[in-house]
């Protein structure tokens, strides 16, 4: 069956959940199940509507439908000298291009290049009402309409099926280099701040365990006079990419499961604190991760990231007794649940994936 | 509490105000209202009922309280600069100017951030932040005079956004007091907040959402060099090439700007640039970075331009030329002003591929309207702006300006483009969101409106139009990329 037959019947199928109020579990690849609240609801499938609607690399925007493997949709702009500069984590080969956009994680370059969200430029969207919807567009550049897609991303699925994405392209990085240094962690903080405040063509950072990583990406000659400004042990090629990419995965050892890993998303300068447990940190400062072998007390965690300026959220966890995300102010909050009974006024989207409340 | 009465309107709330905000600068008398009747789309006036100037951010929530409880209509205001009427007062409202909250509250180096009151210039930031090696990316050509809340409410771009963003890529949180008073944060100090992404929906907004009261934005390290190819083209056609051109060979430019015959010729008068007054297309090509960076780009920049056929290339030699390059296309604006008693500016997006149809189809458009148009052109991302030239005491001239617009934005939608790229739709496009948008589509920008504001007060009958003014206004919603003539050729 063609992709564009089955909208009809998933239609159908919205229409007849809001009917009964029985909910239903947006499904892509299934590799972010583990991410948010509760899981509620009959699985529904949207893997089958995928394939690339357009891609023309000089315009720099790529269009595909929602159950497109990311896989696919990266190799062929790879291709084409492009990339998906968020670099979004995958999670596993069945990762789709929906799932991505619908979850909003971003990898490695984020704090360089941008967000997921800095680069959705149009969505098509069935909605709670079953509603076949366009916002946004495959132009660089829309203020008609209130900016909808942007909304759309990272909100978990819980306002509508995300069917068509339309996202900006960048070309890759003519040259690339990463680079080692030993240091304590308020030390890395300190220079990667300062760093990143000089015109240095930066494009990702890690710090574990005494040591920080740096990535380079640019011009060719960008590339070399940074990184003997900078110094540091370099390592050159495949390895580098590989310490990148399984970042980008998490399949470093650092992220075996424990008990819970906590996402810290801060003010970049935070100092580092000691919150009782492992830590790993990325973007800049800007994303610091805990894993704990025994549940934290929430509360703290939550607290210390808002004094610094963020939130936290529990990313993975045995239990997700202590909520996922961190808490909505009062008046926030009442802005989400009417949003949301405006695109899914029976709240059978994704109910409570993302907070309990809707 | 308040009794359940009927709304008391407009005196009720100057009295209210004159006795409990007896602080607040309130302006009632027509002549003193008069500067604000209308904003940079002068051709759209009305008189407000009051304006309303707060010094701080409690006294705009003590006037928007009053405001909400009376059930007067509000209208924000910046700089008044913006092109599409967004602004524009009600004569039933009151404009809440958010100029006099003009401070840079705290700039902080280290993390590259800055804490600013929404009636801050834009170009002020830059001018603050300067000595730590930083300044605020997004550069609309209005940047003396336009303010960050303004910038903030139309997700204004400018000549470097291809490579550096919109408002929404450097904008981190925008504190936002709601019509009722509440005072909430949109965004964080972190590179995301918790819950839906509502900060990539105030931005844009066209303060139909909330009002902002103090903005963070992110700010950029200056790059150590740049510099700024000129390029001729005797053909718009190769002209545009050389664009896709560049973003081929996997370069972002800096800036990628296209002026044609007529505009280059209208500000060349008016500058003395130095552009090919020959010239069917000038595209100006910036490169930044550090020097070697610069160097290297810069040298295959002029690759594509030679191979893509430009009749002449000229790179600046120093700060003094490149400054002088742009000076031209920055001035395109008040150069066209002078050539003619008035100009419309139309501000639509297109694919890039569709470039050198959608000139042509202009250039036709002008006999049949009998108008003149000089293009200018954010080629790098796609973003139009036609001027069609007018003068406004010819009778019927204004009118057939507003037709020609309105064919242009059309072709815009039919190619796969949009109405607005960077100017908003304010008053001026609202019939146009009709043509863009179905009737689900804007049912859902209504509710989003009500999800912040309830009563519709804020700035009520911009930007997004009901479903009624539509089926008035009678036009069919045009698909894009489903186009009016699928047999023509494409180019
Ligand atoms: C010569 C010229 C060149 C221009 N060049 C560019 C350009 O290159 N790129 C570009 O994008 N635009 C450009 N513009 C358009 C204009 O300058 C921008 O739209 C600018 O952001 C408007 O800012 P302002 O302070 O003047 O806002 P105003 O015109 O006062 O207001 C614009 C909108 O913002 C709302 N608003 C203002 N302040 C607030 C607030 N604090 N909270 C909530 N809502 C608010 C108003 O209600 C209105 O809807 C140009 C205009 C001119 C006249």
């Amino acid at each position: 069956m063609s992709a564009e037959a089955l909208i009809p019947q998933w239609q159908e199928r919205v229409r007849n959940a809001q009917i009964t109020g029985r909910p239903l579990r947006i499904r892509g690849g299934g590799t972010k199940d583990f991410y948010g609240e509760r899981l509620e609801g009959e699985v529904f499938d949207v893997s089958a509507h995928a394939g690339i609607v357009d891609y023309d690399p000089t315009e720099l925007v790529i269009t595909a439908r929602g159950g497109t493997r990311l896989a696919e949709i990266e190799a062929t702009m790879q291709e084409a000298g492009q990339m998906l500069a968020f670099e979004p984590p995958l999670f596993g080969e069945a990762a789709t291009l929906g799932g991505c956009v619908a979850s909003g994680l971003s990898g490695p370059r984020r704090p360089y290049a941008g967000a997921v969200r800095d680069f959705v430029l149009g969505v098509r969207v069935l909605d709670g009402k079953g509603d076949d919807l366009h916002f946004g567009g495959r132009v660089m550049k829309n203020v008609a309409g209130f900016d909808v897609s942007r909304l759309m991303t990272g909100a978990l699925g819980t306002l509508g099926v995300l069917l068509e994405v339309s996202l900006k392209c960048l070309p890759r990085p003519k040259a690339e280099t990463t680079l080692v240094f030993e240091m304590s962690a308020p030390e890395a903080v300190r220079r990667i701040n300062e760093w990143a405040g000089l015109p240095l063509p930066l494009s990702a950072s890690s710090w574990h365990e005494e040591r920080l990583h740096v990535r380079l990406s640019g011009a060719e000659a960008a590339v070399v006079a940074a990184k003997n400004k900078l110094g540091g042990q370099e390592i050159a090629g495949p390895e580098g990419e590989t310490w990148w990419r399984d970042l980008r995965e998490q399949r470093m050892a650092f992220f075996a499961t424990a008990s819970q890993l906590w996402r810290l998303s801060v003010k970049p300068t935070a100092p580092y604190a000691d919150l009782g447990t492992f830590q790993m940190m990325e973007w800049g400062g800007a994303l610091r991760w805990l894993n704990a072998a025994s549940a934290l007390d929430s509360e703290t965690v939550r607290e210390w990231a808002h004094d610094h300026g963020g939130h936290a959220t529990l990313f993975r966890a045995a239990s997700r007794h202590a909520g996922v995300f961190q808490p909505l102010q009062p008046a926030l909050l009442d802005i989400h649940r009417r949003l949301k009974s405006t695109f899914d006024p029976a709240g059978i989207l994704n109910r409570g994936r993302m907070y309990p409340e809707f | 509490m308040r009794s359940s009465t009927a709304p008391a309107g407009l005196d009720q709330l100057v009295a209210d105000c004159q006795v409990q905000l007896p602080d607040l600068s309130l302006l009632v008398g027509t002549e003193e209202v008069k500067p604000y009747e209308c904003d940079g789309l002068s051709c759209y006036r009305a008189l407000p009922g009051a304006v309303l100037l707060p010094e701080d951010e409690a006294e705009a929530v003590a006037a928007l309280r009053l405001c909400s409880a009376a059930g007067v209509p509000v209208v924000a205001r910046g700089a008044g600069t913006g092109l599409s009427g967004g602004a524009m007062p009600l004569p039933e409202g009151v404009v809440l100017s958010m100029a006099r909250l003009n401070r840079v509250l705290d700039i902080d180096p280290p993390s590259r951030t800055a804490l600013v009151q929404p009636g801050v210039r834009n170009l002020a930031i830059s001018e603050a932040v300067a000595d730590a090696g930083l300044y605020y990316a997004p550069d609309p050509s209005s940047q003396i005079a336009c303010t960050i809340g303004g910038n903030v409410a139309e997700n204004s771009g400018g000549v470097h956004c291809l490579k550096y963003g919109l408002t929404v890529h450097n904008v981190l949180k925008v504190r936002t007091i709601l019509i009722d008073g509440t005072v909430v944060d949109v965004g964080a100090d972190a590179p995301d907040a918790a819950g839906y992404d509502l900060l990539a929906l105030m931005i844009g907004s066209e303060g139909l959402l909330g009002v902002a009261s103090e903005i963070t934005v992110k700010l950029t390290p200056k790059p150590l060099a740049a510099q700024c190819a000129m390029a001729a083209f005797d053909d718009l056609g190769k002209a545009g090439a050389a664009v896709g051109g560049i973003i081929a060979a996997g370069i972002i430019p800096a800036g990628l700007e296209m002026m044609d015959k007529a505009a280059t010729r209208a500000v060349e008068d008016f500058v003395h640039a130095g552009y090919n007054l020959d010239a069917e297309a000038i595209l100006l090509v910036e490169s930044d970075g550090t020097p070697e960076e610069v160097a290297e780009e810069m040298a295959r920049i002029k690759a594509v331009l030679d191979t893509a056929g430009a009749v002449e290339v000229r790179i600046s030699s120093n700060e003094a030329e490149r400054l002088r390059f742009w000076a031209g296309r920055k001035a395109a604006f008040p150069a066209v002003g002078r050539i003619s008693p008035d100009y419309y500016c139309i501000d639509g997006t297109i694919p890039r591929r569709a470039l050198p149809r959608v000139l042509h189809s202009i250039e036709a458009m002008t006999v049949e309207f009998g108008l003149r148009c000089a293009n200018v052109f954010h080629a790098g991302d796609g973003n139009l702006h036609p001027l069609i030239l007018f003068d406004a005491n010819i009778p019927g001239e204004l009118e057939r300006t507003e037709a020609f617009a309105a064919r242009i934005l059309e072709l815009c939608i039919e190619v796969g483009g949009t109405i607005t790229g960077e100017h908003g739709v304010g008053v001026e496009k609202i019939n146009q969101m009709c043509m863009q948008f179905g009737t689900a589509e804007l049912t859902r920008f209504l509710g989003i409106k009500a999800a912040f504001d309830p009563a519709g007060l804020l700035n009520p009958g911009k930007a997004i139009p009901t479903l009624h003014r539509c089926a008035e206004f009678g036009r069919m919603h045009v698909h894009s990329g489903q186009e009016k003539f699928p047999e023509l050729p494409r180019f």
